[in-house]
């Protein structure tokens, strides 16, 4: 029974993809939103039942075979139902069928509709392949698939240049960490002789070295970094803000950038192993967090502030992560895909209720008009700075506090958790502020209203679950963390701490994110102050990164393809080629002659011929 | 004075060196072609001879392949030269080069 409900989850969605891509064109404009939004819901249903006895806390873990894949490896198609990936199941199928339902809205009158609804339908396939898949195989088509997804939704308004580069952008970048993705795999497969989890994590202590281990670990860190949008290979992240805003939402909160968090926390048992590797992801995270957070501060573009706001958000899940706080990770994962989707959702009612208009420079004065936006958002803007009780607090302050708790070193990076969310307080009061608050500084002919209701519901729903989402893992209640207990079994997990080091903790970070926000509503509280002096610029270009990787790998890889192309190709290929048939042109022109014509001279030729052969075999005594 | 093998296989070489400055020398295309029955047939006593000193048969069986092949090249070989002729009214084969390169 739980073997067919977790299947019916991949698969429906995945038909009703199929079912659209086919006869999307046909059909009506709602009717195919609806039909996808229906497929990803039953998913949803179909995964909380199949879950339904971990809840009550009886659960197995499952193992769903659905073929024999490739048997020279011994690899199987098959699917592991365990806690976590139970979690992830919810997490994917819940948020993204409200996403789902507010495409139905947001992308009305679009030339391509059943088209859009076709991909949203393979993304949440894709995605419940990676997090369903029991063993690295498996997991890899679906963090391909993934990436295929990413590219086709990113550049779903093709027509405009700046979409298709962005696309081709995710793409590259994703292809970049794949690589390291891929070279880890080789490395598991050559010491396990096998890609099963289960095998894999429990003779991981006996087979693996600490060095191999480490090994592995950054690498498939290299792979995370480009799934999750870490330093050095985030830049893909801000421009997939070309794609429809849903898709936005879909790639920020549900799907996409989770992946490389929920890898590292499937892989715990080797990072488990080499403290350097799961060192270094907390470092990454932390760097991520703070460098993100700076840029995300100075950002013009509403979606473009929330998307650097993502890679900030996604850089805590890796210092949680990385600090063996798995729990802590996928908690902050959990909570942030509710908010973080909400602050999409609701920009995009705003980008829909400005007709397209994306500049927080040109709005401001919303909240009257777009009063169930502005409710919704304050909730997500508030859950996401960290105020308590709503479910960004939680979340953050457990990460944080694991990482106190480890002491050492790891307290540098507990300060920088703290500035970070100082620093998203004050930014996304920014944000908050110049979209919703102060006098309108619309565009002539601009008429604020609010989205429809088949959009606002999805924004409801997704700021209840931002209130009440943080409240299954509390100081209080570790609900959250004996759900996962069973899947962490075996490796060493990292806790908050408890009493009144806890408390302390949890103040300080209230305390910082309230001085964000009071300093942020200082400051844009009258006027816009002007943003395009020294700090501000350099932050606003995301500190040149941009330019520089166009400088050193765009433009260095564009040199190198036109000297293949006109040079190499042109010259030494194409000059080889022709070189052989001009020889060839030479010879035949140099022997022309020899062919007179007269039919007397060639039979002479043959009587020579004939004579000098009968002379040569003579001469040798014989035949 | 018997006839020996020798003897046969230098009548064969007179009659092939014949033909063959037939062949060589002579520029109508009748003639030249008659010049080639000329070596066949001087082949073809080579291999009876050859045949009968062995005492075997395949002289001779060689022989009738020879002849059945001559007989039907000079069929076809003998269309070409009339229709050649009836185009280009000579059977000189030094005005036929059109194939010189």
């Amino acid at each position: 029974m739980t073997e067919l409900l977790v299947s019916a989850a991949i698969l429906l969605p995945l038909g009703g993809s199929v079912i659209l891509l086919f006869v999307g064109k046909r059909l009506p404009e709602p009717l195919a939103g609806v039909v996808a939004t229906l497929t990803v819901g039953a998913a949803f249903v179909c995964a909380a039942i199949a879950g339904l006895d971990f809840f009550t806390g009886t659960g197995e873990a499952v193992r769903v075979d659905w073929f024999s894949w490739m048997p020279a490896f011994g690899v199987d198609a098959s699917l592991g139902w365990d806690r976590l990936s139970a979690l992830m199941t919810l997490v994917v199928t819940g948020v993204g069928a409200l996403i789902h339902l507010y495409s139905i809205g947001y992308m009305k009158g679009d030339a391509r509709y059943g088209l859009f609804f076709a991909y949203l339908n393979l993304f949440i396939t894709s995605m419940l392949i990676l997090v369903l898949a029991d063993n690295f195989a498996v997991m890899f088509v679906g963090w391909e698939l993934v990436g295929l997804c990413s590219y086709l939704l990113i550049s779903f308004w093709f027509e405009k240049e700046t979409a298709a580069a962005a696309g081709k952008k995710a793409f590259v970048v994703n292809r970049v960490g794949d690589v390291g993705f891929i070279v880890a795999l080789m490395l598991v497969f050559s010491h396990f002789g096998t890609f099963d989890f289960a095998t894999v994590f429990e003779s991981a202590p006996d087979v693996l070295t600490t060095g191999v281990a480490t090994a592995i670990g950054l690498l498939l860190l290299v792979g995370a970094a480009g799934k999750s949008a870490q330093l050095p290979l985030y830049v893909w992240l801000p421009d997939a803000m070309e794609g429809p805003t849903p898709v936005s939402a879909l790639i920020h909160a549900a799907t996409m950038v989770t992946a490389g968090v929920y890898m590292v926390a499937r892989t715990a048992a080797i990072f488990g192993m080499a403290p350097i590797a799961a060192g270094t992801v907390a470092v990454v995270g932390a760097a991520t967090a703070l460098f993100a957070a700076t840029v995300a501060m100075a950002q013009s573009d509403i979606k473009r502030v929330l998307a650097y706001s993502t890679i900030s958000q996604l850089g805590y899940m890796f210092i949680g992560v990385g600090a063996a706080g798995y729990v802590a990770g996928v908690f902050h994962l959990m909570t942030h895909s509710f908010f973080k989707a909400l602050l999409f959702l609701g920009a995009g009612s705003v980008i829909h209720g400005m007709h397209g208009e994306q500049d927080l420079s040109k709005m401001g004065g919303l909240r009257s008009r777009m009063p169930v936006t502005f409710a919704t958002m304050a909730i997500a803007w508030l859950a996401i700075s960290g105020i308590p009780p709503l479910a960004g607090f939680w979340s953050k302050d457990e990460i944080l506090g694991t990482v106190f708790e480890r002491g050492g070193l790891w307290t540098v990076l507990w300060g920088v958790g703290l500035v970070t969310a100082l620093l998203t307080a004050f930014y996304m009061t920014r944000m908050m502020w110049l979209t919703f608050f102060g006098e309108p500084r619309w565009d002539e002919g601009v008429h604020p209203h609010e989205s429809p209701a088949v959009m606002t519901v999805p924004l409801l729903a997704l700021a209840g679950l931002s209130v009440v989402g943080g409240l299954v893992n509390t100081p209080f209640r570790t609900a959250l963390e004996h759900f996962l207990d069973p899947v962490f079994e075996g490796v060493q997990l990292a806790h908050a701490p408890a009493g009144s080091v806890a408390l302390t903790l949890a103040a300080a970070s209230v305390v910082a994110a309230l001085i964000g926000i009071g300093l942020s509503a200082l400051r844009y509280r009258g006027r816009v102050p002007n943003e395009t002096g020294f700090p501000w610029r350099v932050m606003g270009r995301g500190y040149y990164v941009d330019d520089v990787y166009g400088q050193v790998f765009s433009r260095t890889g564009k040199l190198a393809a036109a000297w293949l192309a006109f040079r190499f190709d042109a010259r030494g290929i194409d000059g080889a080629v022709e070189g052989i048939g001009a020889l060839t042109r030479r010879t035949g022109s140099w022997l022309r002659p020899i062919q007179t014509g007269f039919v007397r001279s060639s039979a002479a030729a043959v009587v020579v011929g004939a004579v000098a052969l009968l002379a040569w075999f003579l001469s040798r005594g014989g035949l | 004075m018997t006839v020996t093998p020798g003897w046969y296989m230098a009548l064969a070489a007179i009659l092939f060196v014949i033909g063959l400055g037939g062949i060589l020398l002579r520029r109508n295309a009748l003639v030249m072609f008659m010049s080639v029955e000329l070596m066949l047939n001087a082949v073809n006593l080579t291999f009876v001879a050859a045949g009968r000193e062995l005492l075997t048969i395949d002289g001779q069986v060689s022989v009738f392949f020879v002849m059945v092949v001559a007989a039907t090249e000079v069929v076809v070989g003998l269309a070409i030269i009339v229709a050649v002729f009836r185009r280009r009214k000579t059977a000189s084969v030094d005005e036929l080069a059109e194939l010189r390169g």
